[in-house]
């Protein structure tokens, strides 16, 4: 495949990208954020996500979705990370989509309407440390009656109290640090012994601390198969951190955009501060930074749409390099803005914080680069 | 099946036929390579059976016009082609400046005549070309240069100096920034084309850190060449050269050893699985490997389609000859006391220490990374300031 966009990603593109300016720029994201509202996310804006059929994007055509892969989502969320736009969009409509698509009809007739509506919110329970680390997962789903009975806890489950069902990863057989014998669940937010507590992140985003206390399910909970979830949940990690790539590279753009007009209209010595080879210098590096991860997401994502061997090692390594891409723009955004950049009204600082939560979101840098080191054979 | 398929099971059939065995396997060092000329001397019978067939077919420049010596493939069978020779991991069956840098400026500023006699020797692998650029006094301020060409009527009569003219001692030919006009600075340049062997040139190996010598002391003492041996127009030069130092930079940004995606940790582990920190830094070098290569192969997709920038190669430039000597220094930290060895059997004559210091000269040639910023920043990044 060529790395570029075809017209109709292009056209998809230039939509979004109107969409997002228009309807939930960051002044949107202020608003909600300065209301304190407890999702964190307008629900008119997630049906307004349904109108333009972003949240049925990756969900197959002869369910109502609109059967695109990981390029155009990937599209979307470029743009929600440009805007800072608050939504369910990376967790419900990308990672938990893939991980329904692997289960049965009737799950997925459950779920996707909703999905498609947007009026559906999904969490995504996998985390239990303060770092991802999927094949240590503790929770325990023993056998009991019809189904399973689940036990432990779950944190970092962003949107949680807000989502109508949780996807659960649990251990039903093997050892923690096995990737065999976990189990992944649809866990109803209502079911009884399941408690949340939510707190609010430092980029405003909503999370929850999951107690799960003797959870009953039925065996149609069931997400793929019985003790062989790894192979549902390296779907659905993959799609959510290529999807969290392509956001931070959203997020660095739009950081890197917004300093280098600040570079060109801010005077100091009686000129304009981006003539300044000194900065000059760093503007050109981070553009390269920010194109190279630019980059290594466009590769990992049509890798995965080709379904091409590969696509686990570039996924890995594109979540590294948007990360320290990204990361770089918002360091250098707020350095070069001054001490304007350290003020709240400034928006650059609300990109220093997302790109906080995006780098930690399934896996940071040094994992991600960890795992290329791994695949590599070293 | 789609054309692009049909060409490539017929490009793959054609290189399993032709492509002998003993080219199939990576050269052993630059003297193993087959570089072209009229003094050059093959390595052995498979090298020039190799040479000779890709000729025929114009496969050593397939995507130039056939008049000119290629095979005419558009550049989505050029990249198909390029991939089933790596597939099959076929040599390059000739390395020339004359391809990478002096055709593509020929195809674009060169005369008819020209384009037929110059470009046909290069793709025949006749003629080995060297490039005169700088000078002593000008570097990164390359415009600054002195070397003088006096109009004699028929022809000019040319003094001067160049340096880091490559392989100055074995090629035939050399392109050369000549000033023509004294008064006015960039556009009092011209490109002229003469022969080595002209009376009047001499050259002079330069030894550098590596212990190697591919670069040269270039002199012009009243050297004469014929006024049709100019390419574009007269004064006009600083088009030409400009142009092909994007060709240039395109072309230092892909150096990277094996050129690919490959990772040298897995042959490392050895001394990466006791060295976590070694491993941790070859882990981060990886993952901007794998970036730069995508990179790259997105630039080379927009740069086709005419999406990419004109100005974008100075960053391709930047990225991957920052990267190449980031390659070397692992290499060098990895392969500890061993890779201090400068001459012995084992350390295939310091092969490891010699490119390593070889790869430092990687972002001064050709425009330093300084240079390439500057040029980004003004030019993509549209910063103000002189």
């Amino acid at each position: 495949m060529a790395m570029t966009l075809n017209d109709d990603q292009n056209m998809l593109r230039e939509s979004a990208r109107d969409f997002m300016a228009s309807e939930a720029p960051v002044t949107h994201f202020r608003k909600f954020r300065d209301m304190g509202c407890k999702d964190g996310f307008s629900h008119g804006l997630w049906k307004q996500f349904a109108e333009m059929g972003f949240t049925g994007i990756l969900i197959p055509e002869a369910e109502g979705g609109m059967g695109m892969g990981q390029i155009e989502a990937g599209i979307v969320l470029e743009e929600i990370g440009r805007n800072l736009s608050p939504s369910p969009f990376l967790t419900t409509s990308v990672a938990a989509v893939e991980a329904l698509k692997l289960a049965d009809k009737a799950m997925r007739d459950r779920w996707f309407p909703g999905i498609l509506a947007g009026e559906t919110v999904i969490g995504i329970a996998i985390e239990e440390g303060v770092k991802h680390r999927p094949e240590k997962i503790a929770c325990v789903a023993e056998r009991s009656g019809n189904g399973f009975k689940l036990t432990g806890h779950k944190q970092f489950v962003v949107q949680g109290t807000s989502s109508d069902m949780l996807i659960v990863a649990a251990r039903t057989a093997g050892a923690v640090g096995e990737t065999d014998g976990l189990t992944l669940f649809a866990v109803d937010k209502d079911a009884a012994g399941l408690s949340m507590e939510a707190a609010r992140l430092v980029d405003s985003a909503m999370a929850a601390h999951v107690k799960l206390e003797g959870v009953q399910v039925n065996a149609d909970a069931v997400i793929g198969d019985v003790d062989g979830g790894w192979a549902v949940l390296s779907k659905m990690l993959d799609a959510g951190r290529v999807g969290a790539a392509a956001e931070m590279v959203g997020v660095g753009t739009g950081a890197m955009d917004m300093t280098f007009d600040y570079l060109k209209t801010r005077k100091q010595f009686d000129r304009v501060i981006g003539e300044f080879q000194a900065l000059q210098h760093r503007a050109a590096h981070l553009y390269g930074e920010m194109e190279g991860a630019r980059s290594i997401v466009l590769k990992a994502q049509s890798l995965m749409d080709e379904g091409h061997a590969k696509a686990e090692l570039y996924v890995a390594a594109a979540k590294a390099k948007a990360g320290l891409a990204c990361n770089l723009a918002v360091r250098e955004g707020v350095q070069m803005h001054g001490g304007i950049g350290m003020t709240d009204e400034y928006d650059i600082g609300l990109y220093m914080k997302r790109d906080r939560g995006l780098n930690e979101f399934f896996g940071d840098a040094y994992y991600h680069a960890d795992r290329v080191a791994t695949m590599n054979g070293y | 099946m789609s054309d692009l398929e049909t060409f490539r099971a017929e490009a793959r059939a054609w290189l399993e036929e032709n492509c002998p065995a003993e080219m199939r396997t990576p050269a052993k060092g630059d003297e193993d390579v087959c570089w072209g000329g009229r003094n050059f001397v093959f390595q052995s019978d498979a090298q020039k059976l190799w040479l000779e067939r890709c000729v025929a077919k114009g496969y050593t420049v397939p995507d130039w016009p056939k008049a000119y010596g290629g095979a005419g493939l558009s550049p989505q069978e050029t990249k198909v082609l390029r991939q089933e020779m790596a597939k099959l991991g076929c040599r390059s069956p000739l390395n020339s400046f004359g391809i990478w840098m002096l055709g593509p400026a020929l195809l674009k500023f060169g005369t008819e005549e020209q384009k037929v006699h110059y470009m046909g020797q290069i793709a025949r692998g006749e003629i080995r070309w060297c490039q005169g650029y700088s000078e002593p006094g000008s570097g990164s301020d390359l415009v600054s240069m002195q070397t003088f060409g006096e109009d004699k009527g028929d022809h000019w009569v040319v003094n001067g100096q160049k340096i880091w003219t490559s392989y100055a001692d074995k090629a035939d030919w050399i392109f050369c920034l000549v000033r023509t006009d004294k008064t006015n600075k960039y556009q009092g340049i011209s490109f002229l084309l003469f022969d080595m062997e002209t009376p009047g040139v001499t050259t002079k190996p330069i030894k550098l850190i590596s212990g190697n010598s591919p670069f040269c002391e270039t002199f012009f003492d009243n050297v004469v060449v014929p006024k049709h041996q100019i390419v574009g127009e007269l004064n006009r030069g600083w088009d030409v050269a400009k142009y092909l130092l994007g060709h240039e930079r395109e072309m230092i940004s892909g150096m990277g050893g094996d050129g690919g995606v490959t990772s040298i940790g897995a042959a490392m582990k050895a001394v990466l699985s006791e060295e976590p920190v070694l491993r941790a830094q070859m882990a981060l070098f990886d993952v901007e490997n794998l970036t730069f290569r995508a990179h790259g192969e997105r630039f080379m997709d927009e740069w086709k389609t005419g999406k990419a920038h004109p100005a974008y190669s100075n960053l391709m430039k930047y990225v991957g000859t920052e990267l190449n000597k980031k390659r070397n220094e692992l290499v060098m930290s990895i392969g500890g006391t061993q890779a201090l060895e400068w001459e012995s059997e084992r350390s295939n004559g310091g092969s490891k220490a010699r490119n390593w210091l070889r790869t430092k000269a990687n972002s001064i040639e050709g425009g330093t990374s300084e240079v390439m910023l500057n040029v980004v920043s003004k030019r993509i990044l549209e910063m103000p300031g002189a």
